[in-house]
């Protein structure tokens, strides 16, 4: 097997792959480039360098994709309504297909819930391909999987998108296994080739320190988990569509998992929903002082946020971290106590329409991407402000 | 009972940092370490081992040096490691990586005996996809059982386990027949550090080496050809930089002003 290839003609030694390279498989020998056995193929150089010297070996393959058509979103609910992050994919497969002149499908399933399929078509979708069973009445990772692996197989849809959330990682990750196809988790942005309908995926990877764009060019369907909270949930419509029913022989299956129990957090105001959110880092010292927090996001009626920091400290529970590795959260306005702003906590939430950093170190990240801020010791300026407040909301 | 548990080398990715004049990584410095969350998975499968006896088996599948992760999970007390390394895996996505441990899964049992638990971490913190655990079960066609923060109950006998799983909202309780396989959050345990005695002991386990030759697989299903997914171009995350309103100086002058902006903007926002 190969390694990168280096073109030594155009290389110019400059040395930007070098630095790009995560496992320091590359090197300068002379003023030119080379590489060494520790390469693994990852692809991180071959965009940096200026000349394009450097290229992955892939054999082109000649593979007619036209008989896959439609953007599908997998529909994930609560047996009552489908969640927000099902919505944002619809807006989102909405312009997907417009740029490839193909519909919009939803796909449901679980029991009785065929009345969701009005809130799909009103949100974007054309066609909810729709499979209702007693068995799918709890998500399980078995049947589901099986029903939409047949379901694709039947429809050859181009696009599938799902949240990545717990359930829709868990599924996909299956569904793309059975038809060995390619997945990229996590998305944040979608792009699409109007002409090849290769879907351009973007995601943060090593911990939201550097975004990569994957494709998927020569299986079907090319398959993303994307982000709660990163697109916008689109306007609502009257627009109205078709259903599909899609029948299954669950006889076949030999499901060998249960659903005992589902025991739901007790949440006040949940990080996913709340529009504002008063978040501490540790700059809060102790945890003592989350009181201080929690009493300005009572104020306003906020949830609490954590940066890792804090949440790894033992201050507040893992439940309220922000970030790459904890919630994606999109608040009217997002204020930051103490956090110094990494990469890894902007990851979530960067999109937040206002952002207010309170940080006694004025040269702090997190100022960088602010709508407004007080540069001072959050002990004196966290109280001082929920007093302020208080004086003008009368509570 | 005999549990496997995957797990991968990374790079710490916390001491990773930015050029922001060149956009590139920089890293000088950075280590290789067991991926956080796989030393949740190695602690449980030793956990399972040492409640129901048998053994617990540590695999990796990565370059040469990432036999060092195997040792650390020899000192925390697997009783035997393998490492999957040939350069017909370099490049493989998260499919081609699945499909390989899978078959590596097999030819242990072929050699040692049937599995019966199959340990992942939640997911790994380079590419942070947790896709290789669910990909691993469907190849195996073992039930997947992601996202768990307790082991309530394994019955050998009945072959059974009662796990819990994390989920956004609350805890889900599922009952699953054995084989099974598990991805671990960090709730579940806490992970022990090996003793001096231990690291020493290990140096004694046997450490096997498995090749693509060994795996009966074909050449176009591992590596760059046995990955559907591309990495077309890698760049620095764009942060917005906006030009804000910071306030310096006297605290009560500054939430006064910042105060006014809040009223200002909260008058859309039901407070
Ligand atoms: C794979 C990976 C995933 C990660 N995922 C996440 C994630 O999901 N979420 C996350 O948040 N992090 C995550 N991190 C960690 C991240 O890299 C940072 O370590 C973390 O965000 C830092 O938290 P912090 O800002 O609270 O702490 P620090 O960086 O220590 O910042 C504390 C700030 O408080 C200020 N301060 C101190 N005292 C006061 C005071 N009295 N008044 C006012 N200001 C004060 C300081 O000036 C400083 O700016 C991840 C890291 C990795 C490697
Ligand atoms: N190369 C590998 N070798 C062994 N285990 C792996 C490897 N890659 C992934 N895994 C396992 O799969 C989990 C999820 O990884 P990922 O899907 O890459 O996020 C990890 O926590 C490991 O348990």
């Amino acid at each position: 097997m190969s390694y990168v290839k280096i073109d030594k003609n155009l290389c110019v030694g400059c040395g930007a792959c070098v630095d790009a390279c995560p496992v320091g498989a590359l090197f300068m020998e002379g003023d030119k480039v080379e590489v060494n056995d520790k390469c693994n193929l990852c692809g991180s150089c071959v965009g940096v360098c200026p000349v394009n010297a450097l290229s992955i070996p892939r054999e082109a393959k000649k593979v007619d994709l036209s008989d896959w058509k439609g953007v599908w979103v997998i529909t994930e609910h609560d047996g009552k309504k489908p969640v927000t992050v099902t919505f944002e994919l619809l807006g989102e497969a909405s312009k997907l297909a417009s740029k490839r002149d193909t519909y919009v499908g939803a796909v449901l399933l679980g029991n009785n819930v065929a009345f969701m399929a009005d809130e799909l078509f009103s949100y974007g979708a054309d066609r909810v391909f729709l499979c209702e069973s007693p068995v799918l009445e709890h998500y399980r990772t078995e049947p589901y999987s099986e029903v939409i692996v047949e379901m694709v197989k039947h429809f050859k849809p181009e696009i599938i998108l799902s949240g990545a959330t717990t359930q829709g990682r868990d599924l996909a990750g299956s569904v793309a296994t059975k038809l060995e196809t390619g997945l990229t988790a996590d998305c944040t942005g979608l792009e699409i080739c109007p002409e090849t309908g290769n879907l351009l995926q973007t995601r943060p990877a090593f911990g939201g320190n550097i975004m990569a764009t994957i494709l998927c060019p020569n299986t079907r369907p090319q398959m993303s988990t994307v982000r709660p909270k990163v697109f916008p949930v689109p306007p609502k419509t009257d627009k109205k569509g078709d259903i599909v029913n899609f029948s299954f022989d669950f006889s076949k299956l030999n499901i060998r998992t249960e659903v005992l129990e589902y025991l739901p957090f007790e949440e006040k105001i949940s990080l996913a929903d709340a529009e504002i959110i008063v978040s501490g880092g540790r700059g809060l010292g102790k945890p003592e002082n989350f009181e201080i927090l929690k009493e300005l996001a009572d104020t306003l009626g906020a949830a609490l946020g954590a940066s890792r920091a804090a949440v790894d400290a033992g201050w507040i529970s893992y439940e309220h971290q922000v970030g790459q590795t904890g919630k994606t959260v999109r608040p009217k306005i997002y204020i930051a106590c103490g956090i110094s702003g990494s990469v890894q906590h902007m990851a979530g939430m960067k999109h937040s329409d206002i952002i207010i950093a309170i940080n006694k170190d004025p040269e702090a990240p997190i100022f960088k991407i602010s709508n407004y801020g007080i540069v001072g010791d959050l002990n004196v300026i966290v109280p001082l402000l929920t007093k302020e407040l208080k004086k003008h909301l009368g509570s | 009972m005999r549990v496997v548990v995957c797990i991968k080398q990374v790079p710490d990715t916390t001491e990773v940092k930015i050029n922001p004049e060149t956009n590139t990584l920089m890293r000088e410095g950075v280590q290789s370490i067991v991926n956080p969350f796989d030393e949740f998975a190695i602690e449980e499968g030793i956990r399972i081992k040492e409640a129901h006896g048998g053994e617990t088996i540590a695999l990796t599948m990565g370059p040469p040096q990432a036999e060092e992760v195997l040792k650390t999970a020899l000192a925390m007390g697997c009783d035997k490691a393998y490492l999957i390394s040939d350069r017909a895996f370099a490049g493989s996505d998260t499919l081609a990586t699945a499909l390989t441990i899978s078959a590596a899964i097999k030819k242990i049992e072929e050699k040692d005996g049937p599995v019966d638990i199959v340990i992942c971490g939640k997911q790994a913190i380079d590419g942070d996809t947790g896709q290789v655990g669910p990909g691993i079960a469907v190849r195996l066609n073992l039930p997947p059982l992601t996202y768990v923060s307790k082991v309530r109950e394994i019955n050998p006998e009945q072959k059974y386990i009662i796990v819990e799983r994390l989920m956004e909202r609350g805890k889900e309780v599922v009952k699953s027949t054995l084989p099974a396989l598990l991805t671990v959050v960090k709730d579940i345990n806490t992970p022990r550090y090996p003793s001096l005695f231990e690291i020493k002991k290990a140096s004694k386990k046997p450490m096997i080496k498995l090749t693509f030759n060994d795996l009966g697989l074909r050449e176009d299903q591992t590596g760059l050809k046995g990955s559907p997914t591309w990495v077309n171009k890698i760049f620095s995350p764009d942060l917005k930089s906006v030009s804000g309103e910071i306030f310096q100086g006297e605290p009560e002058e500054c939430v006064k002003k910042l105060t006014e902006k809040l009223l200002e903007i909260t008058k859309g926002v039901s407070l």
